[in-house]
């Protein structure tokens, strides 16, 4: 069930260092939100702290609130090991298990979570890999190693991984940066097709892309080296990419730096 | 300033030499290195071939006179197979999990930080000295008495810092992306390093424990401090005194008669043959992995 | 849709401590290693009527235990050096021969071959040096004797196949694999950006060799070759059937003379009563001193270049 996140004041550390600071925001359910902004203004370790990904780093910590629907995601009784269920990930390179079958791969979230019969995990990688729009290339071959596939079928094969386990919120940090246009194009309809059922928020550093596929989009900036990332301006796409308030964003909008 | 002229000179005749006599001397080296293994082999192979029979392989020293010729090297063949085994049981679960340990929770904390140290350290320990400790904490302080079992702790010191060092090689090898897909799917870390990290270090960790495994499977000095020796078969390595194959190639090999030298000759070509064999099968086992990485 | 049960997994406990609790049996195994020696030498170092640190002699297992040290640390001292002086140049040949003069295809299964001689038993080098080695050294040792005499190390008046030459001999067959691999290792980490600016200058195949790759390669060879040294003190079953086991001091390697802390204890464990298993248990707790020194030492070096390494990346 696609789920509301509403962050309020986050900040977050590596070590002593703090990499974002002040972030308040809602991202909608059912919609794609894309963060942009220049390199290093903290987009995805913002990305990483809403599954609590950020704090697998050692030294890194968090300050602040995530609301997920009307469970506090840092919590005194939470378990950062089971946020991540209920909000997936996928990453910039395709990171399909090397020991695993495709078939092993989609099925991995359920298994290791836990005991699922053969019938019931036949019946979640279809769906899942239907879902990624991957079904049809590989239905034939579900016992060959995932790592076969091109650069582009992994990523849907992630994709159809992170979604096997049913989550409420799709996270993904910059999923066609590795790949070429075509496989780009395609993991992009997916998107476009995965929003009805999810929440997505989205890392790219391709513009274009942040048109083409969000329906709001933040921008993030730091003010120099060495300071923290911060949330400049939040607000539906089209008026991020026809008239934002700031300038700063206009600047980054039309190539004047970034 | 003068212009040099565009043609291409030669490289100067003693500048060319020292190259040569370098290329000489480094092929050099390579034989020089070479002729050793190639006589010990060779000696071994002649030698042993005599008494490399069936009688060998299946009969003990039992009732074998000072200067009788036959009797074998069964009991010490049986126990170096246990011996080893016993060493292999007790070091590989700890080497295992410490390595993963150091890689997976360790992290730059003071306790990784000693126990990396002390790896190095045990790494070091002469064989003897693993051996004088068995002796002096086993057999001399709990009085235990000597048996194969403390042949195989003396062992499994030794082998347990080779095995350490490999398995967390090959840990660090397993790309981060797979450890953070793991965890973004709601696995615990736990079953992240079982489930995922381990298996994809599987052969990496098989080929240096079969590597570890040959190493003390040719050890003497540790034995000799803590099996103590026997001519006769001794099949319980937790009771009583046991021989292992590198002990009875020592035994024999300072026994002053032919008949001896002949049996440690040959005990020594069957103790390089298991060792050739653990080593052949661990880059076996490492050169069918590596293929698998492209496809 | 089920609902997010955000409880923790019961697993990640049990398996945190079993694997924190291997690490801190190894620290336990080590810290016992060194109390158990210890204890186990302290009556027999109370028994002892002579200075164990001074004293050549050997027997604790006489009514009035005499035993020391100092023939048998000078014999592994000695011993090991004179390997290490063979080897050293034997193995940075091979080692360079396999990085950067074998033929790439042949080079994998050349390194092999050398790893071989690591896979050779010390027993069964043992016997070989027995059987074969000592007689025929002979030769090569009388003409040594003959015409280098004059050399203090070649003196004698006559020449033994059981010496501490022969020992050393085997020694350095024994620790070349193990110097030639790491050599090799570091040999190969050689920047090849800098290899090719010194050809690019015109330089020799030695003379790039010379200018980018032992530069580099020094502190690594360093460290190999003091891995090598503690290797060779340690090593027991070899030099326990070469050395004649006396109990001098002498530079004449050539001489009928030889013998280790290691080699000692191989020897006279069979017929040690309780205070000679101590004495043998406190020599080597000498050589564990010994071999540890050394072995920190080429850690060190090692540790140094890392941080070298990162600072110049």
């Amino acid at each position: 069930m696609a789920k509301q996140i509403e962050v309020s004041d986050l900040d977050a550390y590596y070590g002593s260092h703090k990499a974002i600071e002040g972030i308040t925001m809602t991202i909608e359910p059912r919609s794609v939100t894309a963060f942009i902004g220049p390199s290093g203004c903290g987009k995805s370790t913002f990305l990483r702290t809403l599954n609590r990904m950020h704090e697998v780093i050692p030294g890194a910590h968090v300050d602040g609130k995530i609301l997920l629907e009307d469970q506090d995601l840092y919590g005194p009784d939470i378990d950062p090991v089971s946020v991540r269920r209920t909000v997936g990930m996928v990453f910039q390179r395709p990171n399909p298990f090397p020991t695993m079958s495709i078939f092993d791969n989609v099925a991995a979230g359920l298994r290791l979570n836990g005991r699922i019969s053969k019938s019931e995990a036949e019946g979640i990688v279809e769906t899942s890999l239907k879902d990624a729009n991957l079904w049809n290339e590989v239905k034939d071959r579900l016992n060959k190693p995932g790592a076969g596939l091109s650069g582009g079928q992994q990523q849907r094969l992630c994709i159809a991984r992170a979604i096997a386990v049913s989550p409420a919120v799709l996270l993904m940090d910059e999923p066609c940066s590795a790949l070429d246009p075509i496989s780009t194009l395609a993991i992009e309809d997916l998107i476009a097709k995965l929003k009805n059922d999810y929440t997505i928020v989205i890392v790219t550093h391709n513009m274009q892309q942040a048109a083409r596929v969000s329906d709001r989009t933040a921008f993030f900036n730091l003010a120099g080296q060495g300071q923290p990332g911060k949330l400049v301006e939040m607000d539906e796409t089209s008026k991020i990419f026809t008239n934002p308030t700031q300038k700063a964003t206009e600047d980054y909008i039309t190539g004047r730096f970034g | 300033m003068t212009m040099s002229p565009a043609v291409i000179t030669r490289v100067s005749f003693s500048r060319r030499l020292k190259d040569r006599v370098v290329l000489g001397l480094v092929w050099l080296a390579f034989a020089v290195a070479v002729v050793p293994l190639i006589s010990v082999l060779w000696l071994v192979i002649k030698n042993g071939i005599a008494r490399f029979d069936l009688e060998f392989l299946t009969h003990s020293m039992r009732n074998i006179g000072a200067r009788d010729a036959g009797g074998g090297a069964y009991h010490a063949i049986l126990g170096t197979l246990e011996q080893v085994g016993l060493a292999a049981l007790i070091s590989v679960p700890v080497g295992l999990l410490t390595a993963i340990y150091l890689v997976e929770y360790g992290q730059n904390r003071q306790l990784a930080r000693s126990i990396s140290f002390f790896v190095d350290v045990m790494t070091g320990i002469p064989s003897v000295v693993a051996g004088l400790f068995v002796l002096a904490f086993w057999v001399l302080v709990l009085g235990l008495g000597y048996s194969g079992f403390a042949g195989a702790l003396a062992l499994s010191i030794l082998m347990m810092p080779t095995v350490v060092r490999s398995a967390e090689e090959m840990l660090r090898l397993v790309p981060n992306d797979l450890r953070e897909a793991s965890y973004a799917l709601g696995v615990p870390k736990w079953k992240t390093i079982t489930k995922i990290v381990f298996p994809t270090a599987f052969t990496g960790i098989i080929t240096g424990v079969m590597l570890a495994i040959a190493r003390v499977a040719g050890e003497t000095a540790p034995l000799l401090l803590t099996v103590f020796s026997t001519d006769s078969i001794n099949e319980d390595p937790f009771n009583g005194p046991q021989m292992g194959l590198p002990l009875y190639v020592f035994d024999q090999a300072q026994r002053p008669n032919v008949t001896a030298v002949d049996r440690a000759w040959t005990g020594a070509l069957t103790l390089i043959l298991i060792v050739m064999l653990l080593n052949l099968v661990a880059r076996l086992i490492a050169w069918w992995r590596s293929p698998a990485k492209g496809r | 849709m089920r609902r997010p049960a955000f409880r923790r997994s019961r697993g990640e406990g049990p398996f945190r401590f079993a694997t924190t609790g291997a690490g801190v049996v190894v620290l336990a195994i080590m810290a016992a290693i060194a109390v158990f020696l210890i204890v186990k030498a302290i009556p027999a170092l109370q028994a002892n009527t002579s200075s164990f640190l001074a004293e050549k002699i050997w027997t604790p297992n006489a009514t009035e235990p005499k035993f020391g040290i100092a023939a048998l640390a000078f014999g592994t001292v000695i011993s090991s050096l004179l390997a290490l002086i063979m080897a050293l140049p034997v193995a940075i040949g091979v080692a360079l021969f396999i990085s950067h003069y074998a033929p790439r295809r042949l080079a994998g299964a050349l390194g092999y071959v050398i790893d071989l001689l690591a896979a050779v038993p010390s027993v069964v080098y043992g016997l070989w040096g027995v059987i074969f080695l000592i007689p025929f050294v002979q030769g090569p040792y009388t003409f040594l004797n003959d015409y280098f005499g004059w050399i203090p190390l070649f003196a004698g008046d006559a020449v033994y196949g059981k010496s501490i030459m022969t020992g050393s001999i085997v020694l350095a067959i024994m620790i070349l694999p193990i110097i030639a691999a790491i050599s090799r290792e570091v040999f190969l980490q050689a920047p090849r950006a800098l290899e090719e600016a010194s050809l690019a200058l015109g330089a020799t195949r030695w003379e790039m060799i010379r200018m980018s790759v032992l530069p580099f390669g020094r502190p690594g060879v360093i460290s190999a070759a003091m891995l090598g040294l503690g290797r060779a003190m340690g090593e027991t079953i070899a030099v326990a059937l070469i050395f004649p086991a006396t109990f001098d001091i002498t530079f004449k390697v050539l001489s009928n003379n030889g013998n280790s802390i290691a080699a000692n204890i191989a020897n006279g464990f069979g017929e040690a009563t309780p205070i000679g298993q101590g004495a043998l248990i406190a020599s080597g707790l000498v050589l564990f001193v010994i071999t540890l020194v050394v072995n920190t030492a080429a850690r060190l070096i090692i540790a140094r270049r890392k941080e070298y390494s990162r600072a110049a990346a």
